[in-house]
């Protein structure tokens, strides 16, 4: 028997081996790689299209977590507003609980309204100077620094989403920065999505699961994988005035 | 033999055109006040908020704006349509055109949230915007009307007036269709959303743009003691109440349209009947709009009597911007303060006034924002007149109209 | 005699510009602004995120590029990013001192207003760092008292707030 070892049956082991590692988890980093595909010093594409599914069954009337929770992550409204000149009804309102009543059948319900995030965002159209904007990813935003406060997208939006900020502010959230004379709305919190991607999860819909009623699912409308468009494929999802045509990015179940 | 008509500078110099000037400033200087006040302090000072957006300067912006378009008609009926008749009163209404666009522009651009961002506005634009084909519409309408008025003054180039003049026609055409575009291209609105928003304003605009000239035209001659013959002012008049007769058919045709869809129904009634805290839009609409704005100057000013009386004429067109004013309030203000229709057929209720007409109070700071506009055009119009030779020399019967007939 | 008086305006003139010469020496120079020192350097050889002369000269311009490319773009990398400028340069309010962006103190006035360069970031941007202590309230409106439970535990920096406040005071 010779000493020298067949190295070539071990290698011939090892490779397959390795081979056969590398074909079960490749796939796995794929797809883990679509999932997380942008680290946050590259630009938002249109690979993704950040969109959410509310299913109001789980909405109650008199819940309005998401409101706060937006609130806390924005920095604004709340009992220490940092809006103290303004009336109420010009305090800024990013999202709301809508409660709705049919008149005929007396069937009641309840769901968060906020920027619906349209394909064809008509406050993005009419907007002179460009500062209402629609990311490459869906997401619709205020470029403050070209917004002139003219309003016109406030007067254009079919779901009343936007607010105009009526005074100074100081004590803005860091990941917020919210001025006078500039309209504002829900931001789909783009900067945790910048940093986070598809685990992302918006304030709303944060603090909805944490009180336990799980009513929110954010996700990416372009992949077929995501949670959000498996739940969007078996349940449906209706958006607030459809006849519009606008493509929203926000959809509801229940209404 | 026939007169030549000749211009000259208005030679008052007296208290009272000195005092005019002043008491003008003053109300200037108190609109820029109430302005830096609104800019300076925030919006939270106004009666606007988030659910009535435009208010009180908008009103009187769009007005003026839409009222600065009509002013060149008198211009454009000389100059396109070759009615020699109206060639003397050109260049006044060419300059009130320029002044008339130039005070309602100040009044929506010191409204802004943030004005200092306005070489952003004049620089990036967004094409699809009709707000900004505004800017640029506006812009390009006192550019166009300041090189008319060139020809028309300068008498080596007088035989270019026909083509500045075409150009001009179009141009504002154009612009009023784009003011009125920016409340009939919003989709979400029941007010809004309509073709026929364009056409009107077009309409609007000839009655408002002379009424307003029919009485500078008044006020200048007669302050400067220059005979101003009936026959000039019975074919204003008679073109006004054409005019304002058209404004009628168009509100006619919108609102009848709007009564043979169901859908609209909410916001008819909300506006014809009061129905649904309709109310104070109902009064601005039916008594404001239709009955002092509309009707009874058309009765004044074709009336067998009044009709021939001088301040019969003007108090109709009073009448007819006070109706004005209370048409921008309805479509403006009336337009916001509808709910958006969401979920229809249904109650809806939030803590963002969903559901429920908006409240809205003009203040103060605002009305002197809207009446300062109104006053710098008015100021603009006193000191051209003054240094420029805009004002006819005299238009009584004989040097208008060699041909008519006279009365007396 | 005309000899005599042009010899005397030359004089005159020498004089003159003898007198020009010493005034820069006597002259002090307009003071200089104190801008007060950041909580942290970026490292051992450069103070900040570029040397500091190209700070001085450009950081306009990183502010410009960066902002459109974070709003536009979305792009959140801390290279260049406003709110790392502020996390640096200014103190955290936990450290008791409340600097407000119209202060003297406040690292971007502290020259802009020596400068008479208005800026307007603030009417949006926050104008100090988020406070570090996840649990503490995250806005702490103008005159309300620094909760006292915090203190310098909280605040992450080389500079202790008490060797913060001396720098800030000698400047």
């Amino acid at each position: 028997m010779s000493d020298q070892v067949n190295t070539s049956r071990r290698k011939f082991i090892g490779g397959a081996a390795g081979s056969v590692a590398v074909t079960t988890v490749a796939p796995g980093i794929l797809l883990q790689s679509v999932a997380h595909a942008r680290t946050p010093d590259q630009p938002a594409t249109s690979e993704n299209r950040w969109g959410m599914l509310i299913d109001t069954n789980k909405c109650s009337s008199g819940c309005d977590a998401c409101v706060k929770g937006c609130q806390d992550e924005h920095g604004w409204g709340g009992e220490d507003t940092n809006e103290k000149l303004s009336r109420e009804d010009q305090q800024a309102q990013w999202i709301r609980k809508v409660n709705i009543r049919d008149t005929k059948t007396g069937y009641a319900h309840s769901l968060p309204l906020m920027c619906q995030h349209c394909e064809n965002p008509p406050c993005v159209d009419v907007c002179p100077t460009k500062a209402s904007m629609k990311r490459a990813d869906g997401i619709v935003l205020v470029d403050r620094h070209a917004c002139i406060g003219c309003r016109y997208c406030m007067m254009a939006c079919p779901y009343k989403a936007r607010s105009f900020v009526h005074e100074s502010l100081l004590d803005q959230s860091a990941v917020q920065p919210r001025g006078k004379g500039c309209v504002e709305s829900c931001t789909l919190c783009a900067h945790r999505v910048d940093l986070q991607g598809a685990d992302a999860v918006p304030a709303c819909a944060e603090a909805c699961a944490a009180e336990g009623h799980d009513a929110f699912i954010f996700g990416d409308l372009n992949d077929p994988n995501s949670k959000l468009s498996q739940a969007l494929a078996k349940h449906g999802g209706t958006e607030i005035r459809a006849d519009l045509g606008l493509n929203l990015g926000v959809r509801y179940q229940g209404i | 033999m026939k007169k030549t008509v000749k211009f000259l500078e208005v030679e008052n110099n007296g208290f009272g055109f000195y005092g005019l000037l002043g008491a003008l400033g003053l109300i200037i200087a108190i609109g820029l006040g109430a302005a830096y006040h609104m800019e300076h302090s925030g919006h939270w000072v106004t009666g606007m908020n988030n659910q009535v957006v435009w208010g009180m300067p908008h009103v009187f912006a769009v007005f003026l704006i839409v009222a600065a378009s009509g002013a060149l008609n008198v211009a454009s009926i000389a100059s396109v349509f070759g009615k020699k008749f109206y060639k003397p009163l050109a260049p006044l209404s060419a300059l009130l055109a320029v002044c008339l666009l130039v005070g309602g522009l100040i009044v929506l651009v010191l409204d802004l949230g943030r004005p200092d961002r306005l070489i952003v506005a004049m620089t990036q634009y967004n094409f699809k915007s009709i707000f900004a084909w505004n800017i640029i519409l506006y812009n390009g309408f006192l550019a166009i009307v300041a090189v008319y008025i060139w020809t028309m003054l300068d008498a080596t180039k007088n035989s270019y007036s026909k083509y500045a003049g075409f150009f001009a026609f179009i141009w504002r055409l154009i612009l009023t269709t784009g003011t009125g575009s920016i409340f009939g291209f919003l989709v979400a609105r029941q007010a809004y959303d309509a073709a026929i928003m364009a056409p009107m304003f077009v309409v609007m605009s000839f009655s408002f743009g002379l009424a307003i000239y029919i009485l500078v035209l008044m006020a200048s001659m007669k302050w400067t003691d220059r005979p101003l013959g009936d026959a000039v002012i019975s074919r204003l008049k008679n073109l006004l109440g054409v005019f304002v007769a058209g404004v009628l058919y168009f509100l006619l045709a919108y609102h009848i349209t709007n009564l043979y869809a169901t859908e609209h129904h909410g916001y008819e009634a909300f506006l014809l009947l009061g129905q649904n805290g309709g109310a104070l839009y109902s009064k601005m609409f039916w008594i404001g709009q239709v009955l002092l704005g509309s009707l009874i100057p058309l009765g004044m000013l074709y009336h067998p009597t009044l009709g021939k009386s001088r301040a019969a004429i003007g108090w109709a067109c009073g009448l007819v911007i006070l109706g004005g004013l209370a048409a921008m309030y309805v479509i403006i203000i009336g337009g916001q303060a509808y709910p958006l229709v969401l979920f229809p057929g249904m109650e809806v209720s939030s803590s963002f006034f969903d559901g429920v007409v908006a409240e809205y109070t003009p203040t103060l700071p605002e009305f002197l924002l809207g009446l300062g506009g109104a006053s710098i055009a008015m100021i603009a119009v006193t000191i051209g007149v003054k240094v420029l030779r805009f004002l006819p020399v005299s238009l009584d019967d004989s040097t208008a109209d060699p041909h008519a007939k006279s009365d007396a | 005699m005309t000899q005599m008086l042009r010899s005397l305006s030359s004089l005159l003139l020498l004089a003159g510009l003898a007198l020009a010469g010493l005034v820069p020496v006597s002259y002090a120079g307009p003071p200089l602004p104190e801008i007060p020192e950041a909580n942290a350097r970026f490292s051992d050889t450069q103070g900040c995120v570029e040397p500091t002369e190209v700070m001085r000269k450009n950081h306009m311009e990183f502010i410009l590029h960066k902002r459109d490319l974070t709003m536009r773009e979305g792009v959140r990398s801390k290279q260049h990013s406003l709110q790392q400028c502020i996390e640096c340069h200014v103190p955290p309010q936990e450290s008791g001192q409340v600097v407000r962006h119209s202060d003297e103190q406040h690292f971007c006035n502290s020259c802009h207003s020596y400068a008479a360069v208005s800026i307007d970031c603030f009417s949006c941007h926050r104008d100090t760092p988020m406070p570090k202590d996840a649990s503490a309230p995250a806005f702490h409106p103008l005159g309300k008292a620094i909760d006292a439970h915090h203190g310098i535990s909280s605040v992450n920096s080389e500079v202790d707030s008490e060797a913060l406040e001396t720098l800030v005071e000698m400047n």
